[in-house]
């Protein structure tokens, strides 16, 4: 789950994190009494979104698709400045290189104060999946795309991990401080910034925490200018706080649905809709449908015990994207039952009143029962026997070349 | 033979009253599995009936194994108990009998529980953790075998093709390819789709490699991270049993998570493409389409002079 910069500050704020004053806006008008409240000379407008690239994308008008303006992070040098700015902004969408052409339409602004800027670092928590540790990355490279920083000058890239047991330690601040070429207070400042963040990190559970720039002021003090931070959903439970920050208008609608039903659900671009038992098991039958020259519609596991009301909101989510020109139902019954299955996709194409190909195959619990079902359902529904049959008969079916 | 768990283990269950786990555990006993009994906290001195007959529970894991001499366990036990129940695993096989097996089935735990709990298991070398996020383990025996987690017994018969997996029905998948050439498995694992788990790919490809029953192996990887060309390099170094591999997520997209907590391409790494040719590069046969498993392990059954 990503949340918004403006809240990754506030929350670096209440763990000691050192941010220069800003404040959240989702009008102009909150916007110009922002620039009054902050009594800087300099302003940032920075364009509130959950993608990345945000300083370099553009703004266009929603309707007509129209170029309004160049950049999406504004430094204002005005009040009338931060007028024009926060108008182009609000209620535009912003493309950016991690948007997609679609972008994004943006609804809040962070009006931040001026900071002066004697160097731009990068720095940035994670979990380490082949360590199984925290780890934390520096560059004195900051400001620029990390990952070109690890592939053209990977030595430019700091890396240290934790060890879980004994924690952030001393000269492991000290080591990276001094790769980084910081000292006396900045290094001091650093220190204090890193062990106030790896707390933030365990408390609030976060998946990764990535400041670019993290900068140093000309009075040596480092200060996180950029706040991405992303928490670990299966960490829910134990925050309940998530519910009031959690943007929804930045995740997929549909997605939120099938994940309220116990659906894991991703659209994509092609035209034949699936439906899956199991997350590796949906992968690969959507590969499989490629491999054979179709495109998937979507990812969508039903997870490993569906019931037939399951099966029934699959079916209509599957349906609500207009590109469905035909559907893959591929389940390998393992706790589920294939028969429970063939009733749910009867009672699911009876009751939406699917008129697009469909083609079931099954395999595993039940599964004569489970085929004898669906043979004797005078619905129109293409029995296959494995995979590569079950794709080639629909990318056949839609018209597809095999 | 077979790796880590032999036909005839002895097996707990953590969470054996709970919906999951008494249901698992009933599966387990029906297949031959032999279960001697539970623990769940606050329910010692009960007993739950599986297939008709009654087995005890514990209140700790200390107890349970010190009564039964368990060489595994496995975890039906919610996310925000499941690391903890790890842990305690763990710790009561280590003190007891410096060995053990945990297979821990719970989806969902928090990513930093868990990298507690594998830090805390690998402190005790002589006990394995599988999973979290896994349909288990399951050595199939000449009649009944040991089947530990969550799949479907009844299609697995004992043979000499080990398998080691991230995902659950793909996993079933793969089982079902070696069953329409006639093989059969020494070992089925499946390793967990969530960032950090325990047991990796690249132990159970030594093991399978130690292990005189496996003859060739079957490696099912999917997008995220880079454990799978990892264990590719290792094994051209390694291993002299044939493998085949098939890697999940060819077309997923960027940055999205699918299903799986791990399974996400990130800052264009870990995509399907990257691991298959590390696959290629160390001399695994691949196949495209998981339907295809069985003809491919076939050929390399053949090239090896085993069919």
């Amino acid at each position: 789950m990503n949340i918004h910069e403006y809240q990754g500050k506030a929350l670096f704020k209440q763990h000691g994190v050192k941010v220069v004053e800003g404040v959240h806006c989702t009008s102009v008008s909150e916007a110009l009494d922002a620039y009054d409240h902050l009594q800087s000379k300099v302003v940032a407008v920075k364009s509130q979104i959950h993608a990345g690239g945000r300083g370099k994308g553009n703004l266009y008008s929603p309707g007509s698709r129209d170029l309004v303006m160049e950049g999406g992070v504004k430094i204002a040098f005005s009040k009338d400045d931060v007028g024009t700015y926060s108008e182009n902004i609000l209620g535009n969408i912003l493309v950016t290189k991690q948007t997609g052409e679609e972008g994004k339409l943006v609804n809040h602004l962070y009006v931040e104060s001026g900071c002066d800027i004697a160097h731009e670092y990068y720095l940035a928590l994670l979990v380490d999946r082949e360590q199984k540790s925290v780890l934390v990355m520096a560059s004195t490279e900051g400001g620029m795309d990390i990952e070109e920083v690890a592939e053209e000058t990977p030595e430019l890239l700091h890396k240290l991990n934790i060890d879980p047991n004994a924690g952030l330690l001393g000269y492991q601040i000290r080591d990276l401080g001094l790769a980084l070429g910081l000292q006396g207070a900045a290094h001091k400042s650093f220190g204090k910034m890193l062990k106030a963040l790896y707390s933030l990190f365990l408390k609030e559970d976060c998946a990764m925490v990535e400041i670019n720039p993290l900068v140093r002021s000309s009075d040596d003090e480092m200060i996180a200018l950029d706040a991405k931070v992303s928490f670990d959903e299966n960490a829910e439970f134990r925050h309940k706080s998530w519910d009031d920050i959690r943007d929804l208008s930045e995740e997929e609608d549909v997605e939120i649905r099938a994940k309220e039903t116990g659906l894991s659900y991703v659209k994509l671009d092609g035209n034949i809709g699936c439906l899956v038992n199991g997350a590796g098991l949906a992968m690969a039958t959507m590969d499989v449908i490629k491999l054979y020259g179709g495109e998937p519609a979507n990812f969508l596991d039903v997870g490993g015990g569906a019931n037939e009301e399951q099966v029934k909101t699959a079916f209509s989510i599957i349906l609500e994207d207009p590109n469905v020109k035909g559907i893959l139902v591929n389940i390998f019954g393992g706790i589920m039952r294939c028969d429970i299955i063939a009733r749910g996709v009867i009672a699911a194409t009876e009751s939406l009143g699917l008129t697009v190909p469909l083609v079931v195959r099954l395999a595993g619990t039940n599964v004569d029962e489970g085929k004898a079902i669906l043979a004797s359902s005078t619905l129109n529904i293409h029995p296959a026997d494995d995979l590569a049959e079950g794709a080639q008969k629909i990318v056949e079916l839609i018209g597809g070349d095999v | 033979m077979a790796i880590w768990i032999e036909e005839d283990a002895k097996v707990l269950v953590q969470g054996i009253t709970g919906k999951q786990g008494m249901f698992h555990a009933d599966k387990m006993v029906e297949y031959g599995t032999n279960i001697v009994g539970g623990c769940t906290p606050g329910k010692g001195g009960q007993t739950v009936d599986l297939q008709g007959n009654a087995y005890p529970v514990w209140d700790s894991m200390f107890e349970a194994i010190e009564t039964t001499d368990a060489h595994a366990t496995v975890i039906y036990v919610p996310p925000p108990f499941a690391a903890e129940a790890i842990m305690e695993a763990a710790d009561a096989f280590d003190q007891i009998k410096g060995e053990g097996v945990v297979v821990c089935i719970t989806e969902g735990i928090p990513t930093l529980d868990m990298v507690k709990a594998v830090a805390f298991v690998e402190n005790r070398p002589g006990v394995r953790l599988i999973g979290p996020n896994c349909p288990g383990i399951i050595t199939p025996g000449d009649g009944g075998g040991a089947k530990i987690g969550i799949m479907p017994g009844h299609i697995h018969a004992k043979g000499r093709i080990g398998i080691v997996s991230k995902s659950g029905t793909l996993t079933y998948e793969a089982v079902a390819q070696t069953m329409s050439i006639g093989e059969g498995q020494s070992t089925c694992v499946g390793i967990g789709g969530d960032p950090v788990n325990g047991t990796g790919f690249i132990e159970c490809l030594a093991a399978f490699e130690a292990d005189s029953q496996t003859e060739a192996i079957v490696m099912i990887g999917e997008i995220g991270g880079n454990a799978e060309q990892e264990a590719a390099a290792w094994a051209k170094e390694n291993v002299t049993k044939p493998i085949v591999g098939f890697v999940a997520g060819a077309t997923a997209p960027p940055g999205k998570r699918m299903g799986h907590a791990g399974a996400i391409i990130s800052g264009g790494k870990g995509t399907a493409e990257e691991k298959f040719e590390a696959f290629e590069a160390a001399g695994i046969a691949c196949a495209r389409d998981p339907s295809e498993l069985g003809a491919v392990l076939l050929e390399s059954l053949k090239a090896a002079g085993l069919r």
